[in-house]
Parts: C-alpha cells; sequence; structure tokens
C-alpha cells in the first residue's frame, strides 16, 4: 500500500510535470505511436479482455475509433485497465490520454477535477440488482430498508445511494468495495443483500455471477448517468478530435454509412455523405482537426458506426442484448444526437 | 600559561582548508543540503504550477464540503451529511481501532506460540513451527483473503445464522451480540473500576516490601482479582443495576439491534493479528535463546521451579532482546492495516482513497495519509522506546 501511495505522490509530481510539458497531446500521440487509453478493469460489454486477451466492449471500441480518426490504424491503442478510485488521477497525471471508462459525466468531474467531456457514448441510470431466490418478496428498490448493499468505492453511485436511501428515510449498511472484481465476488458470496451500479453494469455483471438466472435487477432507476469518454483540460486540439470522433460515429450511423458499406458510400451522390467521407473536391473536413480528410472513413471501417458498436458490445449481438432505448438516434426517439459535420 | 603557549607552537603548519577533514565534511554537507531543498522546491513548484494550468483545485478547503456517502462501521457520529474531514476522522479511528486490537492479539498469540516453539513437548513444538513458517511466508493480502472469502463466505446467510450462547448469532454478515445499554448512575462502576485498581497497586507495593523484609508471600493476583472484580460489582448494585440488553432480532434482511462486527473488520483482525503473530513468535523465541543458559542454571540452582524462572529470570532478560524489533512489527501491522481497502473495511486509506476519488484532490489527501500513518508510527515508536528505556538492564 505504500507503493501505490509513492506511486500516487509520484504520478502527481512528476506525471503533471510531464504533462504540462507537452500541452499537444496529439503531437504526443503521433510521437509515440499509439493512444494510452484507460478502461475498466472488467466491466462485460463495456471493456473487458475476452478469451483470446483482447480488450472488448462499447468504451474499449470509442478509443480504437480515436486512433483510427488518427492514425488511419484502430489497432494503434493500449489499454489501461483502471478502478474506479485511480482513473481521474491517472488521467490527470497524463499516463492516458484518454478515459473512456464508463465514467458518469457531473459539473465537478468537469470543473474541479480539470476534465473535460467529450460527449455521451452510453445514457445509462443507476440500479439495484437481488438474488430472487434468497428474497422471493422483494420486487422494488423501496423495499430495501436495512438491505446490506454492495457498491464501488469513487463512484457516483456511491453517492446517489446515499441520497436515495436518505431522501426515501431507508436504513442501509453499506459494503464499499475498490475493485468491480472484489464487489462481485463479496455480493456472488451472500456479503450483501443487493448491489448497486450503473443497469447496464448490472447486466454485465449479473453474467460473470456464478448462477445469473438467480439474479433479478429491480426496476427502479434512481438516477441519471450519462457515461461518456474524457480528457484532460487544457488542450482544445485533442478534446476536439475526441468529441468529434464521437459525433462522426452518430452521424455515420445516421447516414446509414457502415464497416460493410463505407468505400461504396464514398462514390454516393449524395453530398453530405461526400462531405463527411472527406471526398469533397478541396475539402478541409479533417485537416482542420489535424487529422487527415479520411479520418471518418477510418473510423468506419475501424469499428463500425455507433449503432454497430452498440449492437455488437452490449446490444443484440453480445450476450447482454440491452435494447437502445434512450441510447437509440434522435430520429428513432432516442437522446443520441450527432452534431452536424460540415 | 606559559605550557599552552608551548602547546600551540608545537601544533603542526597550518594545512591548506582543502585538506582539512572537518572543513571538507561540512562542505559537503551544505552542498548536499542545498542540493536537496533546490530538488523539493523544484518538485513543489513544479506540481502547483501544472496543477494551476490544468484547473484542478487546490488547497485543504474541500475538507469542510459535504461528504455525501455513508460509511458501514463509524465509531464517531456521522452520516452522509457530514464533511469530508469527519469523514477523514472516522477512517483514522477505524484505523486506530483494527491496529490496537491487531497489536494486542498478536502479542498474544506471538509470546505463546514462541515460548511453544521452545516446548519440549514435541508435538506443540512442530505445530508452533507449522504456524510460524506457514503465516511468516504467505503475504498479508492473501491471508486477509483466505478470511474473508474463505472463512466468512461458508458462513450461513442472516436467515439461518448459527445461534450461540447469550443471544449471539454469526451470520455470513458477520458477529452479532447483545448491546450493553448502561442507565443512569453506571459511573459507580467505573469509579469502583478506579478503586479496585488503585487498591490492587497498593497491595501489590505492600506485599512487595512485606516479602523483602519478611520473606513472607501474599497471594496479590487472587486479591487483586477479587478487588478489580469486587468494586465494580459493588458500583454496580449501590446504581440498582442499570443495564439492559439490547438483543439482536431478526429484521427483513439481516439482524438489527445488538452490536454487530462486521466480517470486513474481522477478517482485516484476524488475519493482521495471525501474520504479525508468527513474526512475533520469532522475535520472542530469539529472544528467549538469547539469554544465557548458565542465567536458567542459576535459577535452577537457586530453587526456583521453571514456571518461576521463566517469569522472574528468563522473561525480563528476554524483554531487552525482544522490545525493539517488537516494535518494528508494530509499526509494520499498524501498516498493513491499509489491505483494508481489498475487502471494503473502512479504514483511512479506503476512505482517503473515496474522497480522492469524489474531490480529485489527490496531492493533498496523499499528504494527509502521510502526516497521519507517521504521527501514528511515531507514537508508536515513542511509546515502545519508553517501555525499552523502562525495561533497559539497570546496571548497578
Amino acid at each position: 500500500m505504500k507503493n501505490t501511495m509513492i506511486g500516487i505522490i509520484g504520478a502527481a509530481a512528476f506525471g503533471v510535470m510531464a504533462s504540462a510539458a507537452s500541452a499537444a497531446t496529439l503531437d504526443d500521440v503521433k510521437a509515440k505511436g499509439f493512444i494510452q487509453c484507460g478502461v475498466n478493469t472488467a466491466l462485460a460489454g463495456f471493456s473487458a479482455p475476452d478469451d483470446k486477451g483482447e480488450w472488448t466492449g462499447l468504451d474499449v471500441d470509442f478509443c480504437r475509433a480515436v486512433a483510427a480518426a488518427v492514425f488511419g490504424d484502430g489497432t494503434k491503442v493500449k489499454f489501461t485497465p483502471l478502478s474506479a478510485k485511480d482513473r481521474f488521477t491517472a488521467l490527470q497525471s497524463g499516463e492516458i490520454d484518454i478515459l473512456s471508462r464508463n465514467t458518469t459525466w457531473t459539473i465537478n468531474r468537469d470543473t474541479a477535477l480539470g476534465l473535460n467531456f467529450a460527449g455521451v457514448t452510453y445514457f445509462d441510470g443507476q440500479g439495484f440488482m437481488i438474488n430472487a431466490k434468497k428474497l422471493p418478496g422483494v420486487n422494488s428498490a423501496l423495499q430495501l430498508s436495512g438491505a446490506s448493499v454492495c457498491v464501488q468505492s469513487g463512484t457516483t453511485t456511491e453517492l446517489n445511494l446515499a441520497d436515495y436511501f436518505k431522501a426515501n428515510n431507508l436504513e442501509y449498511n453499506p459494503v464499499v468495495f475498490e475493485k468491480v472484481e472484489e464487489a462481485n465476488a463479496a455480493y456472488d458470496a451472500g456479503r450483501c443483500d443487493a448491489y448497486t451500479t450503473d443497469q447496464s453494469g448490472l447486466y454485465g455483471i449479473r453474467l460473470t455471477l456464478a448462477s445469473p438466472g438467480d439474479h433479478v435487477v429491480l426496476p427502479e432507476i434512481i438516477s441519471k448517468e450519462p457515461l461518456g469518454p474524457a480528457v484532460r483540460q487544457g488542450d482544445d486540439q485533442w478534446f476536439d478530435i475526441v468529441k468529434w470522433t464521437y459525433f462522426a460515429l452518430l452521424n455515420a450511423e445516421e447516414l446509414g454509412i457502415t464497416k460493410a458499406n463505407v468505400e461504396e458510400m464514398k462514390n454516393s451522390p449524395n453530398p453530405e455523405i461526400k462531405r463527411v467521407l472527406g471526398v469533397e473536391a478541396e475539402s478541409k473536413i479533417g485537416t482542420d482537426l489535424g487529422l487527415t480528410n479520411d479520418w471518418v472513413v477510418n473510423i468506419v471501417k475501424a469499428t463500425g458506426n455507433y449503432g454497430e458498436i452498440f449492437e455488437n458490445n452490449v446490444g443484440s449481438g453480445s450476450p447482454l442484448k440491452i435494447s437502445r432505448g434512450i441510447n437509440a438516434l434522435w430520429t428513432k426517439g432516442g437522446l443520441q444526437y450527432g452534431v452536424p459535420i460540415r | 600559561m606559559a605550557v599552552q603557549h608551548v602547546s600551540r607552537a608545537q601544533e603542526p603548519a597550518k594545512a591548506s582548508l582543502l585538506y582539512d577533514p572537518k572543513v571538507r565534511s561540512i562542505f559537503f554537507q551544505v552542498v548536499l543540503l542545498l542540493l536537496l531543498i533546490a530538488g523539493v522546491w523544484w518538485i513543489v513548484d513544479n506540481t502547483i504550477e501544472n496543477l494551476r494550468r490544468s484547473n484542478i483545485s487546490t488547497g485543504f478547503d474541500f475538507l469542510r464540503g459535504r461528504a455525501g456517502f455513508d460509511i458501514s462501521d463509524t465509531p464517531i457520529q456521522y452520516s452522509s451529511d457530514s464533511t469530508y474531514g469527519r469523514a477523514i476522522l472516522v477512517g483514522f479511528w477505524n484505523t486506530i481501532i483494527v491496529a490496537v486490537a491487531g497489536i494486542v492479539t498478536a502479542t498474544i498469540l506471538g509470546f505463546i506460540i514462541g515460548v511453544g516453539r521452545l516446548s519440549r513437548n514435541w508435538l506443540l513444538r512442530k505445530i508452533a513451527m507449522v504456524y510460524v513458517e506457514t503465516f511468516r511466508n504467505i503475504p498479508p493480502l492473501l491471508v486477509i483473503f483466505f478470511w474473508y472469502l474463505g472463512v466468512l463466505a461458508v458462513l450461513p446467510a442472516p436467515r439461518d445464522s448459527i445461534v450461540l450462547p447469550f443471544g449471539s448469532y454469526l451470520n455470513s454478515r458477520g458477529f452479532y451480540f447483545p448491546r450493553f445499554l448502561w442507565g443512569d448512575g453506571a459511573w459507580l462502576i467505573v469509579a469502583g473500576l478506579v478503586v479496585g485498581i488503585g487498591l490492587t497497586w497498593f497491595v501489590a507495593r505492600r506485599a512487595k516490601a512485606r516479602q523483602m523484609t519478611t520473606g513472607q508471600r501474599f497471594p496479590v493476583f487472587w486479591t487483586g482479582l477479587a478487588l478489580i472484580v469486587g468494586f465494580p460489582l459493588l458500583g454496580f448494585a449501590l446504581a440498582g443495576f442499570p443495564l439492559t440488553l439490547d438483543f439482536p432480532k431478526a429484521g427483513t434482511f439481516n439482524l438489527t439491534g445488538g452490536f454487530n462486527v462486521k466480517p470486513e473488520f474481522l477478517s482485516l483482525y484476524l488475519a493482521l493479528s495471525f501474520y504479525t503473530a508468527a513474526f512475533i513468535a520469532e522475535i520472542v523465541r530469539a529472544g528467549i535463546l538469547g539469554v544465557s543458559k548458565g542465567q536458567s542454571e542459576a535459577a535452577a540452582a537457586l530453587g526456583l521451579r521453571p514456571g518461576t524462572a521463566l517469569r522472574l529470570v528468563i522473561i525480563p532478560q528476554a524483554l531487552r532482546i525482544i522490545i525493539p524489533p517488537l516494535t518494528s512489527q508494530y509499526l509494520n501491522l499498524t501498516k498493513n492495516s491499509s489491505l483494508a481497502v481489498a475487502i471494503g473495511y473502512p479504514d483511512l486509506y479506503a476512505i482517503g482513497g473515496t474522497i480522492l476519488n469524489q474531490t480529485g484532490q489527490a496531492i493533498e489527501i496523499v499528504v494527509i495519509f502521510m502526516i497521519i500513518y507517521l504521527s501514528i508510527s511515531l507514537v508508536t515508536s515513542f511509546f515502545m522506546n519508553w517501555f525499552n528505556a523502562r525495561m533497559a538492564l539497570k546496571e548497578r
């Protein structure tokens, strides 16, 4: 533990120096040849290593999309698994270039912590999961008075939990863990009656339990959890690149540009598609960002559009089978709205 | 005067300052000090400058902010409306509680096992040896996980609690026992205890003096026990038995009421005690073996029985060897308590980490960590050095 502390101090003291000595993250990233991306240690659907040891998930694919935009190659990214507690220090100290780790966008993090959130890659809300076999009578979070609740430390979840039980005059015993794996193991061992985190996370965690069928997610959503990638303050160019990578993914979906048809789409007569893909004459659509004009083409080739990333990792193409819901495009009644690329 | 004059004249001619070892040593110390100050200044200045540039707020004002999170074990009054400063205080007390409990248990256990390793009983000796070799060679984190996941996870759910005597229960949520609720007049019990201890001290002094002069012995132990137990009981009776018991009862999810020792505390406490006891056992063994054989032979020659010889001759001398390394083990145990974070016991490090994450004030929190751990360690060392000085051989 002492080492960790020295590490934090070292990172805080020396890392901040390193980051400030080089305000232009894009130049740094190009010089080292890859993007360092902070992800969750293990959260099915968002970031977890698969059976071949490859990182997969929605948060992981977002970093690949940024790598594709910068290098034209979605594999030029290295992942740093981080606990909820270490994530901001890692970004502030310059250890990572992007934090894409199911992180909730809040005003405190956007201001006092010195971060910039580039968008909302997943609109989530906090929920509860219980073992229905052991607690057959419980079908609402309001019945949880007196329960022990497992939660991860240093999260908005931990704060919402306190607020929710206080607001509803309920008692509870928090059991707080630093790592998601430790919280999972304790919940699975019966240390807690309920587990609370973002609903998407609950579905992912349920898959990793000993008998997933016994556990149910309660219907209440007690908070807004807009999850998205964040970068350090003070580097507008890098912030723009990450932000517009997100909008590019959304616009690609809206325009029907997919991994499979992106090359054909370059010949499309639709001026909007031509502009987004950078095949317009005298295009400056990428160079203004400090990238090449085919940056959107590279992104879609590497990861597909937002819809494809969603379905592959958390939607119908994954074991999680989460429906698009509020994460559908605005044209389909959801909240995902790609600001125009023009 | 004349003599002095002569001696000065006999001094060799002053060599160049460059070759004066004293001047040299001062010169290099000054250089080192300057380099150190420059280095620290550079780090601090750079950090402040860069924190400012990356718009991260600094300073200790955040300690007055509302914490907003709950803590499972709160030895002092705390709720989510309390301040961050209060939360750190809760963590501090939790660290102290587990460290003190661990140190006491580890010391008792370590002494028993250390003496056991030197026992003439073959089985006892081997059991102590296996214990020491096992726990000394396992990382403490693994011991903590062993207790937490291995042992406590096999305990039953709250509904199927193991029922223990005196209204106590054991289940996967920890150990529940009745809580004492003291009524008016409970101070009489404390007063009785103080009187009992005072009288015992007095009796012990008189008994020693009597033995010195007459050689007659007095049963100090039993008298003392009677005094220390009797007076509080008397106070208890005088106050009209001001005690009610709050028994744990089955609630919807957990047992409610009573006193609950949570599995996080239990496993951390047991792991730290068992782990450190292995080291203390070795220190105790070394201390006893460090007392020369002639001492026990001399004690035997005086006609002391083995138990008395151990208590009056061997242990007092062994303690002088034992105490200094024992201090290191106490410091180790205290610092190892920060491993609590792995199993969710809200110690200083765990709570500080949460605050670090909520406020992003990494440097301030780490400074607080360092100051608090340093203070705890220095106080422990100070106390142990005092104890050591008291126990040290008083040569006459």
